[in-house]
């Protein structure tokens, strides 16, 4: 019976943390940087969540894009369907590596930071202060941060998958001397607007949110000790990569599976 | 005399084990109230059970007549304006200057203009000896300077009652005496209500003018300070002149030594 | 950091992000190649349209010259009927024009090919090119070949 009895307890626990990850969510949801004040706030987060996160974001993108050309080509060509690769490349990234590979670079750059900050207010008993002193750190703290994560990742992955293409290009055309019309005219008629760019970036809109929300509340709910912040951390890793990888696959089963 | 805060049949429990049982407590408008008591009786979480950041099991505590447990978020805030709170670890904002962390209280809660705001975060300043510190990090200043800048925060807007979380520990004599002066002048000064947390008896002593001793749950004693100095109660002589042994065992609960040592 | 620097810093990532969706919608996606709005539609009928789909090309020579708007089944002879969007300043297109469904590479995506015939009238809006060619089905291919080898 003691084991159910755990069980049970333990149910009752997830379900008490998810409620109150929900309720984090919602009250900052709710903060728009209306004032002047805000605006301030939200400046700060932005540039340390997305300037800050744009060097890597760039830099792997330019990578990806050219492992794709590489690899796409070698493949394609065996089936003397070179010309393809514009679409390859573009398809790859613009539904699934933009997103994505984003994604997790996020975590791993952004997420943890938050979290440990976050985290180390709270050890620090900055949180509990700012409380006393009646401002809700929902507000000041956490929903600034959010909606930096909200609005930093669809322009991250963007940035990504354009210097992804761009990659494609260095190697497919300018190496490999693939034709130049051919790679971005075979791209544009395979690419559509609606069904793969705006997929893709509903795609990154849900990542970041998914991202933040989990570093945000691991910071939030870290237990004040250095040992709890560094737990927090890695599982903000851990957990934000797996529900973007988990989350990937049903938003693509939905979007693209007929 | 008028009770600012009471407390009533106040219970708390974590994990089962019983950190308060049935404790009334009064704080005088105007005074200096002490709660002392050994480590790890839960002065502190009394103290933010006052500033309602965590809810008692059973009883109730008032501020003025409002059940400071039941309020609801909003006007939690609204009271909290009132209240002030000094933290052990000071907790200033450590992305911002001292000038700022003091500041922060009168602009979010007021809408002074700028030049009003710096006259009074410079007031603050200026009583706690820290006018020159303005402009520095918190990561600049000493354990003692960030103690009293985050005092400067706490009275910022001028609060009915301020707590202080064991303002004296971890203090040299220079510091421990500036704080007691602070102290006593706040609350002389500017009529301020004061609870004290802490477990530093002959500092809490010289400016206290009523203690409450907590011990397992309970409260042990409760008067003036020289009342409890006097005291015959072996509780409260083993706690007020610092004996090592006493009803409070030196030892923590352990078997028999002779079991341990394989002579049983 | 100043705050103008943040200012400037944060207002310099926002525009590259939306600066990156505007490449991805127009260079990437070929938003810009939009037919819908100076083109003519074509209908032609097909036996069998492979695996063509709404969006595919429609060249002439090897030049883009439209899309496919629609594909739908005829619900009198069976057969699909694709609809073509065409650039309005391919004007030129007879009706003696034939269209064929092929495959770039072996592989590669399906598209529509139109050959350009030599009468002297030319088709307009509505207009159906009568003369067409299905798409080659790899499977059906294969198993014709190996029908002739088993006999």
């Amino acid at each position: 019976m003691d084991f159910f009895q755990q069980q049970g307890k333990n149910a009752i626990e997830n379900m008490r943390s998810l409620g109150r990850s929900a309720l984090i969510l919602w009250h900052a949801a709710l903060w728009l940087p209306v004032s002047v004040e805000r605006y301030r706030l939200l400046l700060r987060q932005l540039y340390r969540v997305g300037v800050l996160s744009l060097l890597i974001v760039a830099v792997s993108g330019l990578f990806i894009g050219m492992v794709l050309g590489l690899q796409g080509f070698n493949t394609l060509s065996r089936f003397g369907a070179e010309q393809a690769l514009g679409q390859m490349v573009a398809l790859s990234l613009v539904r699934e590596l933009g997103p994505v590979v984003t994604a997790l670079l996020f975590a791993g750059r952004a997420g943890s930071a938050l979290t440990a900050e976050i985290g180390l207010m709270k050890a620090t008993e900055q949180l509990a202060s700012m409380e006393m002193i009646g401002i809700d750190p929902l507000h000041r703290v956490v929903a600034p941060r959010l909606w930096a994560g909200f609005i930093s990742m669809p322009l991250l992955a963007a940035v990504f998958s354009v210097i992804g293409v761009y990659g494609g290009q260095l190697v497919g055309v300018n190496l490999l001397g693939l034709d130049h019309g051919s790679y971005w005219s075979n791209m544009q008629s395979a690419v559509d607007f609606y069904d793969d760019v705006v997929n893709g970036i509903i795609k990154s809109l849900v990542f970041g949110v998914l991202v933040t929300w989990i570093a945000v509340y691991q910071g939030y709910n870290a237990r004040p000790t250095a040992a709890g912040i560094g737990e927090s951390t890695t599982r903000t890793v851990v957990f934000s990569s797996l529900a973007v990888l988990g989350v990937d696959f049903l938003l693509t089963a939905v979007m693209f599976g007929d | 005399m008028m009770s600012l805060i009471e407390v009533r049949g106040l219970c708390y429990a974590i994990d089962n084990r019983s950190i308060f049982d049935h404790i009334d407590l009064d704080v005088k408008q105007g005074k200096i109230t002490a709660i002392m008591g050994p480590s790890g009786t839960g002065k502190t979480t009394l103290l933010r059970m006052i500033g309602g950041q965590l809810r008692p099991d059973g009883g109730t505590i008032t501020m003025d007549g409002q059940n400071i447990s039941t309020l609801n978020r909003r006007a939690l805030y609204t009271l909290r304006q009132r209240m002030g709170m000094l933290f052990q670890s000071g907790a200033l904002f450590t992305d911002m200057t001292v000038f700022d962390n003091v500041a922060l209280p009168i602009r979010v809660h007021t809408t002074l203009p700028e030049t009003y705001v710096r006259d009074l975060v410079l007031m603050k300043l200026q009583a706690v000896g820290l006018r020159g510190a303005r402009d520095l990090m918190p990561s600049q200043l000493s354990g003692g300077m960030a103690r009293r800048a985050a005092l400067a925060r706490a009275v910022a807007l001028e609060p009915e009652i301020v707590m202080y979380d064991e303002p004296f520990a971890g203090q040299d004599p220079i510091g421990m005496g500036v704080l007691l002066k602070l102290i006593k002048s706040l609350n002389e000064t500017m009529g301020m209500t004061s609870v004290i947390v802490s477990h530093d008896v002959a500092e809490t002593a010289q400016i206290a003018d009523y203690i409450y001793l907590l011990a397992d749950g309970k409260i042990v004693c409760h008067g003036t300070p020289d009342h409890l100095l006097q005291h015959k109660d072996p509780h409260v002589c083993q706690f007020m002149q610092g004996l090592a042994d006493g009803p409070v065992a030196f030892d923590f609960p352990a078997s028999d030594l002779r079991s341990d040592f394989g002579c049983a | 950091m100043q705050a103008k620097h943040l200012e400037i810093a944060v207002g310099l990532f926002l525009v590259v992000g939306f600066f990156a969706f505007v490449v991805i919608a127009i260079q990437v996606s070929g938003l810009n190649r939009d037919y819908n709005s100076d083109s003519y539609q074509l209908t032609a009928r097909f036996s069998n349209v492979g695996g063509l789909q709404a969006g595919a090309k429609a060249s002439s020579a090897g030049v883009t010259i439209g899309r496919v708007k629609t594909i739908h089944l005829d619900s009198d002879d069976y057969e699909a009927v694709v609809t073509l969007a065409i650039d309005a300043r391919v004007d030129f297109l007879t009706i003696d024009s034939i269209a064929a469904i092929q495959t770039a590479g072996v592989l590669g995506e399906q598209y529509i090919s139109i050959s350009i015939g030599g009468d002297e009238e030319v088709l307009v809006d509505g207009d159906e090119i009568e003369d067409t060619a299905s798409a080659i089905v790899l499977e059906e291919l294969i198993g014709k070949v190996m029908a002739s080898f088993s006999k």
